[in-house]
């Protein structure tokens, strides 16, 4: 057995491919989480200096005037996202639970294909259906149409969150709930659902993050206010709207303020990104 | 006396279990048919919740589709399918066109697409694959954190710290090669398609790598050791056996990528330069379809301006519609639904 010239050549050429694009595979992998880093590092950078006490329990100030802070979109932005999971956690876990509970063929299929469908829907134009569904007849923006187009962009990702979970328990538990001839939906609320309670959740954790980073459908449905407001009829300020704002300002003292939400914001959406994690770790990796 | 003592003791041992679920046991016939039909009675019920919650469902993206034509109507009737491919906007005049709009949210959108398809794909491949076991799993969450970014963040950032770099990259790209018709446009604002497409690259790398690499690790083990076992280098393993099994999936992942761009919206209105024009270099400074809506929505003073605002929501609703459909397809005929999409 002797190897040609030929053969040792593209032996080498082989390796030397296999070789190359590992290099490429970690330089890409290398330079995601590299970019993730820039972006965080420089919200922190930027945004540490400015938050304090003050900065979280105070109303916006004139430009100028200096100091002021981010009290009402704070309180704003969980009015309008503690609205949305009202309407959003009860069909979003009773859909999940018709789905995988109740073997349905084809209403069960279509309901699931949809949600995942519905994820990708652009926030903006759910907030343009908040809209013409609430603005329009209401007459004015409020904090309410903000709540609706929250809970459309929730309930999908309820739904698919809480299916997962509810696979994550075994059958056994359920036959063994039937077996002792508990009745069915009896298993399902007080066996099945706290068994995976964890994991449902870190999903509407998931769900409440993700709707309180959306600056989109805000625009034109809560509208944000400069002003202190709890009421569901009148305009109200949200973090990602006032961090929107500031940013398209020309002063510096606002874009301090942006950044400082910034980090509130995403300090906010990782940890929840983390608690997701640990409940799902057991069936993403293995 | 006794009787009932024992009976009572039972009934309290029953009450004291972890799960209170278990009534106390029927005590005759008919109490046992009561207390059965009492349960079915009860699985009626709460099955006709769930299934209503789930008809809920359906009219509520129903409802969705009936309110945006309701709101764009009177746009619809006036302009009609020349609106797409009208080339005027003008709200003095109220004319209403939006052909420069949707060429600039694909221009942008494919620009994106071109700079993470092969790093997404790269890192799939790494994480999936090549990556050891302890470095993969906490790859995998970082890389799911930088999808957690809510999108004004990314904006903000891409605002202060991507517009000035790329407006230098610009200039030095127009210097030397100023003849090559995409690099000549105005090298003086940032923003514009090249700055946009960057920033919407970053924000849908993490969903392509994320599915990607659930896809890969879905694809059996076996298809890649026959290939070793034949004598393969792992790259050959990977491009012949792994690769064409997934295929399929990973264009859907690519497309429901695509999906996400162009639905974007605040990291491009802050970064895309917004101006209504057909771009013809990658410096133009365009409007895209989410970012025109967000920009001009408050400022629309009649009603035939805010109804061609929500007819152009509901083009954009339409495409993004259409490639979610076909990248849940071409996702579902590989995984079977075994791949989540929530990123």
């Amino acid at each position: 057995m002797t190897m040609n010239r030929k053969d040792n050549i593209r032996l080498a050429w082989r390796l030397f491919l296999d070789k190359f694009v590992w290099v490429f595979m970690l330089a890409s992998t290398a330079l995601t989480i590299s970019v993730l880093a820039v972006i965080l590092g420089y919200v922190v950078y930027q945004g540490y200096g400015y938050i304090s006490w003050s900065f979280l329990t105070s109303l916006p100030t004139p430009v100028g005037q200096g100091g002021g802070g981010i009290a009402n979109a704070l309180v704003g932005s969980l009015i309008v996202v503690g609205i949305a999971s009202l309407m959003a956690v009860p069909i979003g876990i009773g859909t999940a639970i018709f789905l995988n509970e109740y073997q349905s063929r084809w209403l069960g299929w279509s309901v699931r294909f949809l949600a995942d469908v519905f994820t990708g829907v652009p926030a903006i134009v759910v907030g343009l259906f908040a809209y013409a569904m609430v603005v329009q007849p209401m007459g004015s923006f409020s904090a309410f149409s903000g709540s609706v187009a929250y809970a459309f962009l929730m309930i999908p990702i309820l739904v698919i969150s809480a299916q997962e979970a509810l696979r994550l328990v075994p059958g056994e538990i359920r036959e063994a709930a039937l077996a002792l001839g508990v009745p069915v939906w009896k298993t399902i609320l007080r066996i099945v659902l706290p068994t995976c309670s964890r994991a449902l959740m870190t999903g509407l954790l998931l769900a409440f993050a993700r709707a309180l980073g959306e600056a989109s459908p805000m625009l034109f449905t809560a509208f944000g206010n400069s002003f202190w407001n709890v009421s569901l009829a009148k305009p109200i300020a949200t973090v990602p709207l006032v961090i929107y704002r500031y940013a398209t300002a020309p002063y510096d003292d606002w874009h301090a303020q942006a950044w400082a939400a910034s980090l509130i914001l995403v300090f906010i959406v990782f940890v929840a990104s983390t608690l997701t994690r640990l409940a799902f770790r057991s069936r993403l990796d293995d | 006396m006794v009787h009932k003592t024992a009976e009572s003791v039972a009934e309290r041992a029953l009450d004291s279990l972890p799960w209170k679920v278990l009534d106390p046991l029927p005590r005759s016939p008919s109490d046992h048919a009561a207390r059965r039909d009492q349960g079915t009675r009860g699985d009626k019920i709460f099955y006709a919740i769930t299934k209503s919650f789930s008809i809920f469902v359906i009219i509520l993206a129903v409802l969705l589709v009936v309110y945006l034509v309701h709101g764009a109507w009177q746009s619809i009737q006036k302009f009609g399918w020349h609106f797409l491919v009208g080339m005027t906007w003008d709200p003095v005049a109220e004319i209403f066109g939006t052909l420069p709009t949707i060429v600039g949210t694909l221009a942008k959108s494919f620009l994106a697409i071109l700079i993470a398809v092969p790093i997404s794909l790269a890192s799939a491949i790494f994480l999936a694959i090549y990556a050891p076991r302890w470095l993969r799993n906490p790859l995998s969450y970082l890389i799911e954190l930088l999808a957690a970014i809510p999108s004004v963040v990314f904006g903000l950032w891409g605002l202060f710290v991507l517009v000035p770099l790329v407006r230098t990259w610009q200039i030095w790209l127009k210097a030397h090669f100023g003849w090559f018709p995409l690099f000549d446009g105005p090298a003086i604002y940032g923003v514009g398609v090249l700055c946009a497409g960057l920033i919407l690259a970053i924000m849908i790398t993490p969903i392509i790598t994320a599915i990607s690499r659930d896809l890969l690790r879905a694809v059996p083990r076996a298809q890649m050791e026959a290939m070793l076992a034949l004598g393969a280098t792992r790259w050959e393993a990977v491009w012949k056996a792994v690769l064409p099994y997934a295929r399929v999936g990973l264009v859907g992942a690519v497309v429901l990528g695509l999906g996400r761009a162009v639905g974007e919206t605040m990291a491009v209105t802050l970064v895309g330069g917004n101006a209504f024009r057909l771009p013809t270099s990658l410096f133009d400074p365009v409007h895209s379809m989410a970012s025109q809506i967000a920009s001009e929505f408050t400022e629309a003073t009649y009603n035939l301006y805010v109804s061609s605002l929500i007819y152009v929501g509901l083009v954009l609703f339409g495409i993004t519609i259409l490639l979610g459909l076909l990248s849940q397809l071409l996702i579902w005929r590989l995984s079977r639904g075994q791949v989540g999409i929530l990123e």
